[in-house]
């Protein structure tokens, strides 16, 4: 009787103590989160006070040095550059995360899938590498100068590939077992069943990649800024250079000072109101339809 | 008006070997803004200034602190402007200006740490030899964009420019007499290297980096070309001399004639001791 009884307190004190240590954990990330806007908020005031939140996007152009912070061009960029991959990778990496469960030989299969993690560990620097000396020359053949939108689109292509690939696969490996062997009992042909019966079962998991693979494609920095030229405009084509708000930080931090550092720091605030929206978007979305 | 200051605060561990170095020294006299102890080198040296040089210096006194550990180097920057200004006012040991000395700062005493240079690049097979100042203009601002307008291949030209804040830029800009609102660029570019892959990349691109960088890189094999300026040589040499055009001295100032800590700094900050973190910085030493 008593060591039951110890048992019991045990475990109970055990749950406490459990639910307090997520307690804690949850509070810190939740923090965190929290301090950053924050500190975004502190070191941007300056300049917001100054001149004003609508001169982001106002201003003729962005200069900071001369006092122009026109922050729309970028905003631009980042969207051109995020669409455009996202419209790419999406269909690849769920068509090639299928044809891995369900088309593919499990000789191939496995090393396929290990390639991909592969894909998905390469730090983005070596992208913006290989992007710079490779992918840029040739772009540059077809039409100069070379760094634009184009080049930005296809290394984010690649970079976001493995996120939505794994998410996909993993998703469809989640399908229960009997829903496939159900439909093949009914005599479905095999892309018939991925569609009619697969996909609508795995949607949670596939969306998930979606939202996931255009946080990251927002947030891409260091590949783009060596492949995307930089020039603080809005493109006319895939052929023109662009920047986006992450590079902008990137390129200008070191030496910025006074209101144009502050203005950096407007640019962190733009992207952050990009990500929440971006998750309300997905919020959203799949209120009831996705989840549910 | 918001100021921003930019503190880089440098603590090295202290080496105990360097102990017996310190003893080399006579004791300092007072100087403002310089907290001495009985020790003689030991204290608090505060240098603010020009941004350019501020990693440089912030490099120096991360050595010097570890030849003499009781030394703290508190090195801030807010442009050549506030280095003249705190160092007149007393506020900083010593100031950072990233310019030739102007008339009106004659009471300053100035000592030259570095130079820096910025040579224009092109593509190693470019057949254009030279540029005049007017055509650079021309290049910039957009007036003109294709290579065969100045003697070379009938080929759109890539131009490369800095981002904003850069000490490059500012250098350029101000040679040539430009606004970066007038350049008219394909690419921006963030540091040095950058510059100098982006010009490698790119047969048609035409850009501006540190001489220093420029001249390592094309020794390494990298396909590029500096162009000459006003006739003269882009290297480090010419920009060591003073005859190249684009480049400006480095200096370092003090209020009176430096004494204790911030003349053994000073004196440091121009010995050959540096001349490898002057070069790391992309900048030329004085002398050999």
């Amino acid at each position: 009787m008593t060591s039951l009884s110890s048992n019991t307190l045990s475990r109970w004190s055990t749950d406490e103590l459990l639910c307090w240590v997520l307690r804690g954990t949850a509070a810190i990330a939740g923090t965190i989160v929290l301090l950053i806007v924050a500190f975004l908020i502190v070191e941007a005031l300056p300049v917001l006070h100054h001149i004003g939140l609508l001169r982001f996007f106002t201003d003729p152009s962005w200069h900071p040095v001369e006092g122009l912070y026109n922050l729309t061009p970028m905003l631009w960029g980042t969207l051109f550059a995020m669409t455009g991959s996202v419209l790419i990778a999406t269909p690849l990496g769920i068509l090639s995360a299928v044809f891995c469960h369900y088309y593919a030989p499990p000789a191939l299969a496995r090393p396929y899938r290990r390639l991909i993690e592969l894909l998905a560990g390469i730090p983005s620097v070596v992208y913006g590498f290989w992007g710079l000396v490779v992918l840029v020359p040739l772009i540059a053949e077809i039409q100069p100068p070379g760094p634009s939108l184009l080049a930005g689109i296809l290394i984010l292509t690649i970079m976001i590939l493995p996120t939505i690939t794994l998410m996909a696969d993993a998703s469809l490996a989640n399908v229960p077992q009997q829903y496939v062997r159900g439909a093949a009992a009914l005599g479905l042909p095999r892309w018939a069943t991925i569609r009619g019966v697969v996909f609508p079962a795995a949607k949670s998991g596939l969306f998930t990649g979606v939202i996931l693979e255009t946080g990251r494609a927002i947030g891409e920095t260091m590949a783009i800024l060596m492949v995307c030229g930089n020039v603080v405009q809005i493109p006319t084509s895939i052929f023109d250079p662009i920047r986006t708000l992450t590079a902008n930080i990137a390129l200008e931090m070191a030496y910025a000072l006074g209101d144009h550092r502050a203005a950096l720091f407007v640019s962190g605030l733009v992207l952050m109101a990009m990500i929440v929206a971006l998750a309300l978007a997905a919020e959203w979305i799949s209120r009831g339809r996705v989840y549910g | 008006m918001y100021r921003f200051i930019h503190l880089y605060r440098l603590r090295m561990c202290a080496s105990l070997a360097a102990f017996l170095v310190v003893a080399g020294f006579g004791t300092p006299e007072s100087a403002p803004a310089q907290t001495i102890t009985a020790d003689p080198l030991s204290g608090k040296l505060v240098i603010t200034g020009a941004s350019t040089l501020a990693p440089l210096i912030a490099e120096i006194g991360k050595r010097f602190e570890s030849i003499y550990p009781k030394v703290r180097v508190d090195v801030q920057t807010g442009g050549s402007s506030r280095g003249v200004a705190d160092a007149r006012q007393g506020l900083a040991d010593i100031g950072m200006v990233s310019r030739a000395m102007k008339d009106d700062e004659k009471d300053l005493r100035a000592f030259p740490v570095a130079r820096d240079g910025v040579g224009i690049i092109v593509y190693k097979e470019n057949p254009v030899q030279v540029l005049t100042d007017e055509q650079v203009v021309a290049i910039y601002t957009g007036k003109i964009t294709n290579w065969k307008d100045v003697g070379g291949k009938d080929a759109p030209i890539t131009v490369v420019n800095k981002a904003e804040g850069r000490s490059t830029l500012e250098v350029f800009l101000h040679y040539f007499k430009m606004k970066n609102t007038d350049v008219k660029a394909q690419i921006v570019i963030g540091d040095n290297e950058q510059g100098v892959k982006t010009v490698a990349g790119n047969r048609h691109a035409i850009g501006y980096v540190s001489i220093g960088t420029a001249e390592y890189d094309e020794l390494q094999g990298v396909p590029i070309k500096l162009l000459s300026v006003g006739g003269v040589t882009a290297s480090t040499e010419t920009v060591r001399n003073g005859t190249f055009p684009i480049s400006r001295p480095l200096h370092v100032i003090t209020r009176t004639p430096p004494v204790g800590l911030a003349k053994a700094f000073i004196d440091y900050a121009q010995s050959k001791a540096v001349h490898d973190i002057i070069k790391q910085q992309y900048f030329v030493p004085l002398v050999d």
